[in-house]
């Protein structure tokens, strides 16, 4: 057996000793999934108004299996098409996240100098604005889409993921393989995306993991103050800030997205963290 | 020690310049710019705009602006509200106390309470009670900070009647200590849940470390006591990072305490981040913003200081 499939054979047996990371991928897949085939599964159309039913209660009636809302909306369809927003706004703004990080750390680490003394600066600038306040500024001006949204807290969270890969780079760029790409005459483009890249494959996948997690819990942020997906369409942040009208009456319409949106989070957290476990035990709980 | 304090505070000025010119941008990425209340004015005219932007200086070249921007960032003249014309600066630093009660508060209960969970799970390493210190750190983590508000008024609030839902004091009742307090008990939690999450993770790691070296186990062997060992060699050595993470986590800090201020109309900087947001008033927007990344920038400054302090090392570098 060769070692890649040794060294392999060990991240799976890593990975699938940690109980928390195999519940948190199976709560990812499960979630996307329900959010990919939301328009076949949901009870109901998530928009169509009926207020012969209003505040229902879980279980109430069928076909309201988790009740309906203060405009008799079923609440299980609005939930699983809040999933899809949810979703596609974590996985945007990741790929948003990683790409903006990966080149900016990839030119910080591999030219150095004067290029990475500018980046570095940029980067320390832009970690002195909390994200909150940095996204919400810009959500203000920028009308709120899907792509505007994710697009807003990718560009505002790929500094760390810079910081990462710059550090890897550093490290690497002084390796043979990477003497003797140079020494075979290959371009700087050429070392950097298919020398350098595929190398810090794993540390790239634990940071993508966490991020759709930090990104599913900004955009929740955003929609609940009112600056995200906007009405009648449903995310989770959104359902919860009408959901607080009727709190004291009807907690259940407040406590169900709030819920979906922890096990969003928890599943990529908990897949995130032992995936790092797993793929590289020296990286263990580091920020 | 002057020297290496010295040499960071001229560390932090291109930070600030930084800062500054972000800052500058976003002011001028704001549709219709900086006079942008004045379009949506029906009764004033395109000559009055033209007018005002002389007035203004808009007419002069950007670096122009943004000097005279900067110059006055420095002086203390953050410009005027849109509706009302109160000088931004007094309205920001009105609110300034109320934000940093609940944010020293939050942070010190976090701190104690994160330090205490990690220190116990690093010593009793792989113990039932580290297995759920540390999951528990990990379902926190993934809370939605007002999420987990709500149902705290929800539970406190609404059901018990035990707590007051939101605001800074009773009416009639401005002052009195035991009101604020009984006020500042949610807010609090719910802020310092996150924040005592992360730190009982970087203290049950930090401390790890710091256990398994040499110097703890010569301190060992030369009969020190485990309350001697503990204080004199683990905690200097074990709280370098945390210092070090107080000032990076002072931007989170700040990000849950305007979600915290609008869930408990804590009449802070956060709760005025967003009334101004959703009243366009971007002097009120841009100054706050510019206010924490100042703030930001301090603290780093003030934690580099204090590690630098503990540590001989790092100043000698």
């Amino acid at each position: 057996m060769s070692a890649a499939v040794l060294q392999r054979a060990g991240v799976a047996r890593r990975f699938s000793r940690h109980r928390l990371a195999l519940f948190g991928g199976a709560t990812v897949v499960l979630l996307c999934l329900s959010a990919f085939v939301a328009p076949a599964i949901a009870p109901r159309d998530p928009l169509l108004l009926d207020t012969s039913v209003r505040f229902l209660a879980p279980f109430a009636r069928w076909p309201f299996i988790l009740g309906t809302d203060e405009l008799g909306r079923d609440t299980l369809s609005r939930l699983l098409y809040g999933g899809r927003i949810s979703l596609t706004v974590g996985l945007v703004a990741m790929a948003t996240t990683i790409v903006t990080g990966s080149l900016i750390g990839l030119c910080a680490g591999y030219f150095g100098g004067w290029t990475d003394t500018l980046l570095m600066r940029f980067i320390d600038t832009m970690l002195c604005f909390p994200q909150v306040f940095l996204l919400l500024v810009v959500a203000a001006f920028v009308p709120p889409t899907l792509i505007s949204i994710s697009l807003i807290i990718g560009l505002t969270s790929w500094m760390t993921v810079a910081r990462i890969v710059r550090t890897e780079i550093l490290h690497l760029r002084e390796q043979d393989f990477v003497q003797a790409a140079r020494a075979l005459g290959a371009s700087s483009g050429r070392i950097m995306f298919h020398e350098l890249l595929p190398n810090i494959a794993a540390p790239l996948l634990v940071a993508a993991t966490l991020n759709v997690a930090a990104a599913v819990l900004m955009e929740s942020y955003i929609s609940y103050l009112g600056y995200g997906m906007q009405p009648p369409l449903a995310s989770w942040g959104n359902m919860l800030t009408n959901a607080q009208d009727y709190f004291d009456t009807v907690p259940w319409l407040a406590i169900l997205p709030g819920v979906m949106i922890t096990l969003t989070v928890m599943g990529f957290n908990f897949l995130g963290d032992g995936l790092r476990d797993a793929l590289d035990p020296r990286l263990r709980m580091e920020p | 020690m002057l020297t290496y304090i010295g040499r960071r505070i001229l560390q932090a000025i291109p930070l600030l310049i930084g800062v500054s010119i972000i800052g500058f941008g976003l002011m001028h990425l704001a549709p219709g710019g900086p006079l942008a209340v004045y379009t949506l004015n029906p009764t004033i005219t395109n000559q009055d705009i033209e007018r005002i932007r002389v007035v203004f200086g808009l007419d002069q070249p950007v670096y122009i602006q943004y000097l005279k921007w900067a110059a006055g960032m420095f002086t203390g003249n953050w410009g005027f509200t849109f509706f009302g014309g109160r000088p931004v600066l007094d309205l920001i630093v009105e609110r300034m106390p109320a934000t940093f009660l609940l944010m020293g508060s939050a942070l010190s209960l976090a701190i104690v309470l994160g330090v205490t969970v990690g220190l116990l799970g690093a010593v009793r390493r792989y113990s039932v009670f580290d297995y759920l210190a540390s999951t528990g750190a990990m379902v926190a983590l993934s809370f939605p900070t007002f999420w987990f508000g709500l149902m705290a008024i929800y539970f406190f609030a609404v059901h018990l009647r035990w707590l007051p839902s939101g605001g800074m004091f009773e009416l009639g009742e401005k002052g009195s200590p035991l009101d604020l307090l009984r006020h500042l008990v949610l807010p609090v939690m719910v802020l310092s849940l996150v924040i005592t999450a992360g730190w009982s993770r970087y203290a049950r790691s930090s401390f790890l470390e710091v256990m398994h070296q040499d110097y703890m186990r010569t301190a060992k062997a030369k009969g020190l006591r485990a309350g001697q060992r503990l204080l004199r060699h683990a905690a200097p050595n074990a709280a370098k990072p945390l210092i070090a993470l107080l000032g990076v986590e002072l931007p989170v800090l700040f990000s849950g305490a305007l979600v915290t201020e609008t869930i408990f109309g804590w009449p802070g900087m956060g709760r005025l981040f967003v009334d101004a947001l959703n009243m366009r008033e971007y002097p009120i927007l841009m100054g706050i913003v510019m206010v924490t990344a100042f703030f930001v920038i301090a603290g780093n400054l003030l934690a580099d200081i204090a590690i630098a302090l503990i540590d001989p090392r790092v100043r000698l570098a």
